[in-house]
């Protein structure tokens, strides 16, 4: 151990927060992140074959343990949407479940050792890899842009062309053709605060414990000798610790971002 | 990059981590689990001892409702049987009355007739002699009118 000067820190840090690009794509608009991609879409299609076996498989009876638990995580998804909203909740339901449990499946990659998935690809001859989706803004903003675009499609349909834009120019301040133009300015910002808010809040948590995770794991080569073990004791206890902690954050997280989702596009459904 | 102890360090710290969320995050999640199952094993076995209980009490009813409609067609039946014998009886006390009725008022006509026929009896026989006097008063003879006398005194 401590094979790395303290210095190095700076360049462990640096190289794991490099996404993976195909060499053809990087730096431009147009660069891909493979590792967000293919950590989300597996993650996404275990939740997806997860539910859906335990779905199929559902009975009226007693339910084994992993129906219970789908059920569990179902009815307290529901529980939210019923309280903030109060429509047919078809659509918005399972689009709560979803972001809900996505969410917390690749915020949960957070928990993984940071060097971990890394190291595996890397016997597979790939250098880079960031196992947390949901610390990749493109990866939040996807998401809140999604959501982003249903909350204008919804307003739109709970209240037609005519109304949104009557509501748009008319709310808060009042009719008056003088107050159209803050009206408009007002709701404007409301509405773009909304993904931007979702996206970011998200990211920042995720990136800032992925970062910290680092700035432990540093501590593992941060000394020589006793004072090495020592640190690397340290290390151990302080990554097991805020490891602890995450579980804490990345439930929060998924939570919040569920909430936040339900509670958008619940406010699209209202007239002012 | 040099991969080293940073990732066996991590390691150590992830399996902590799992030792972790089994001994004090799984526990919790499970004994909901096994809590909902309770509850739901529960639920179905008061709903199946209430469909059973639901069945047997059907079947009472049924049995009472058998019974009940037996007696009702009972008390029925006697009730009948009873207004039966309560009409035949006033019939037959009603007939009775009648004629006994018609019986003192035959009675009493009869008695009527008797005293009529005898005042009468006794006006023509005072008419007969009144007449009779009268008679003897123009003419004095009394044979030409005994025989008339007697005669219209037999008719009477």
């Amino acid at each position: 151990m401590a094979s790395e000067p303290t210095g190095g820190l700076t360049e462990y840090i640096q190289h794991h927060l490099q996404h993976l690009t195909p060499h053809t794509s990087e730096g431009g608009f147009w660069a891909v992140h493979l590792d967000s991609i293919t950590v989300s879409l597996a993650l996404g299609v275990l939740f997806c074959l997860w539910f859906w076996l335990k779905a199929r498989k559902a009975t009226a009876g007693v339910p084994g343990k992993g129906q219970a638990f789908v059920e569990i995580v179902l009815e307290f998804v529901d529980g939210q949407v019923k309280d903030v909203f109060h429509g047919d909740r078809r659509v918005l339901g399972p689009l709560a479940l979803t972001v809900f449990v996505w969410v917390f499946l690749m915020n949960a990659m957070d928990l993984l050792p940071v060097d971990l998935l890394p190291w595996i690809t890397e016997k597979f001859g790939v250098g880079h890899f960031r196992a947390v989706p949901t610390a990749d803004i493109n990866m939040t903003f996807a998401m809140s842009l999604t959501v982003f675009v249903l909350i204008i499609f919804y307003s739109f349909k709970a209240k037609g062309a005519g109304g949104y834009m009557h509501e748009l120019f008319t709310a808060p301040f009042g009719k008056h053709p003088l107050l159209w133009i803050p009206n408009f300015l007002l709701n404007m910002v409301e509405l773009a605060s909304k993904p931007v808010s979702l996206a970011m809040r998200l990211f920042g948590n995720m990136y800032a414990g992925e970062l910290v995770f680092m700035l432990i794991a540093g501590l593992f080569s941060a000394g020589a000798g006793l004072a090495g073990w020592a640190l690397y004791g340290a290390g151990v206890i302080g990554y097991t610790v805020w490891g602890i902690f995450h579980i804490l954050i990345i439930s929060i997280q998924a939570f919040i971002f569920m909430v936040l989702t339900i509670v958008y596009i619940s406010m699209a459904h209202d007239h002012h | 990059m040099n991969f080293n102890a940073t990732l066996i360090g991590e390691m150590i710290s992830f399996a902590i981590l799992i030792w972790f969320s089994v001994h004090f995050i799984w526990p919790h999640i499970n004994k909901a689990i096994e809590d909902r199952q309770i509850k739901i094993a529960e639920g179905l076995n008061a709903a199946e001892r209430a469909h059973a209980e639901l069945k047997s009490a059907d079947v009472k009813v049924a049995g009472e409702i058998k019974q009940a409609r037996q007696q009702a067609s009972e008390i029925i039946d006697k009730a009948q049987q009873q207004a039966n014998q309560i009409i035949e009886k006033a019939r037959a006390e009603a007939i009775a009355e009648i004629n006994r009725l018609k019986a003192s008022a035959q009675d009493d006509i009869a008695s009527m007739a008797q005293r009529a026929r005898d005042q009468l009896r006794e006006q023509v026989g005072a008419l007969a002699v009144a007449g009779a006097s009268k008679i003897v008063q123009r003419e004095v003879d009394a044979s030409t009118h005994k025989a008339l006398l007697d005669q219209l005194a037999a008719e009477i």
